[in-house]
């Protein structure tokens, strides 16, 4: 099966439960199988499968909840502009720490989540990414920088918690 | 602040969708400025993470040997027949290029995608482990379910003396309408009845061009009410008709 694996992870990341994202994946496979004939000849079959399993999950019950607790971001085609940042890249990335990265994307709105996960994971390109969620390459550009921030601060702030805790452990011993 | 607009385009270089030459002059940058290679490797660092720690959820056996045997049972829909489908879709669209697509040829497709779309969700509803989320026989337990979570009211038949039974129902969407989805039970076929307002679906209904068969499923459609309804199942004809007659009195009386 094309994109099987690919298609689950993506789905479990989405929905953040096995058994929906199976449910997810199988719902895309039979609306695939079945409106194949709407596949554009010459267009992106990845970016087309991704887009019937995002559409199946944006029209579910946890979809539904998930994006209408997003806010609308006014400034989503606007430059993003260069802001020095303080990395916790730098600090992180030991193995130890992946679970906090885990758990720090899992608590991004659902918008953030998956363009992170299209790029990072799924190595699309923004085209593909735009093909996807069905938006402009400009808008891609923007969100996918503000999602990258949004996992910053969130990551600087897990660190601090966790800082914090192994402190107050130390106190304690 | 530090090489500002190089920072600006960091992101998009380290991603590869700078073009070419611009991706020339940002390398010979970063050879000479600390500043940003630093920023650059930590985001690299971010980046392979975000793609490790990514790859999270791989499907269990058992999933994936049902998801073969469901493909596997629809020999036109194997992944090996994707490339066939494929030849057949361009063989299908030279056809209708050739014929030229009328008015005609693209309201009855519409048609029969709304169709196709009810039969997705049927078949995707009842191979849930969860296909529904009211679970009653009783119409007095499930219809007021509904209320509060659709934006209109139904009624729903009384079951003595008939061969049907009511399992539940759940809310369904239909091009992000919402609706009624309830499942029928008639001997060992299960039957949904999908109910929607008519004025929401924005004309993707046509009485003209009825579908009494789609991908094998039964199914009867009509009007009533300001009201959309669909039953469709693997049961008889006669059974889909009986069905769709009991609710059709349950919504005049």
């Amino acid at each position: 099966m094309p994109l099987f694996d690919q298609l689950c992870n993506f789905a479990y990341w989405l929905t953040r439960n096995r058994e929906e994202a199976e449910d997810l994946v199988q719902e895309t496979y039979t609306k695939a199988l079945r409106g194949f004939s709407s596949f554009r000849l010459g267009t992106n079959f990845r970016a087309w499968m991704y887009r019937i399993l995002r559409n199946a999950f944006l029209t579910s019950r946890t979809g539904l909840k998930a994006t209408m607790t997003v806010t609308l971001d006014p400034e989503e085609d606007a430059p993003e502009l260069a802001v020095e940042r303080e990395t916790p890249e730098t600090i992180l990335i030991a193995r130890s720490n992946w679970q906090l990265v885990q758990s720090a994307i899992d608590e991004l709105p659902v918008h953030f989540r998956e363009i992170l996960l299209l790029c990072e994971v799924e190595q699309m390109s923004y085209q593909e990414i735009a093909e996807t969620l069905s938006v402009p390459i400009g808008t891609v550009m923007s969100r996918l920088s503000r999602a990258r921030k949004t996992l910053g601060e969130r990551l600087r702030q897990k660190m601090k918690g966790a800082e914090q805790w192994s402190a107050s452990l130390g106190k304690q011993n | 602040m530090v090489c500002e607009s190089w920072k600006t385009e960091l992101d998009t270089y380290l991603d590869g969708e700078l073009p070419s030459d611009q991706m020339h002059v940002f390398d010979s940058h970063l050879r000479t400025c600390p500043s940003c290679a630093a920023d650059a490797l930590a985001r690299v660092q971010m980046k392979r993470t975000v793609q490790a720690v990514g790859k999270r959820f791989s499907p269990s056996p058992e999933f994936r040997a049902r998801m073969q045997q469901r493909i596997a049972m629809k020999p036109r829909r194997t992944v090996a027949g994707f490339a066939w489908m494929m030849a057949t879709a361009v063989i299908a669209v030279v056809v209708v290029v050739g014929l030229a697509a009328t008015y005609l040829g693209r309201q009855r497709a519409g048609q029969e995608q709304v169709y196709s779309e009810l039969a997705d969700l049927h078949v995707a509803t009842l191979a849930s482990s969860s296909p529904v989320d009211v679970v009653s026989s009783d119409q007095h337990t499930v219809k007021p379910w509904f209320q509060g979570k659709i934006p209109f009211a139904f009624d729903l038949p009384e079951l003595q003396n008939s061969e049907f039974s009511l399992l539940g129902g759940r809310i369904t969407y239909l091009g992000q309408t919402p609706g009624a989805h309830l499942i029928y039970k008639v001997r060992k076929h299960e039957i949904s009845v999908f109910i929607f307002q008519e004025g929401s679906l924005r004309g993707r209904w046509d009485e003209e061009y009825p579908v009494t068969k789609e991908l094998s499923f039964n199914m009867e459609t009509w009007n009533q009410g300001g009201l959309r309804y669909c039953v469709l199942g693997d049961a008889a004809t006669a059974d889909i008709n009986n069905l769709a007659e009991l609710l059709k009195h349950a919504a005049r009386s």
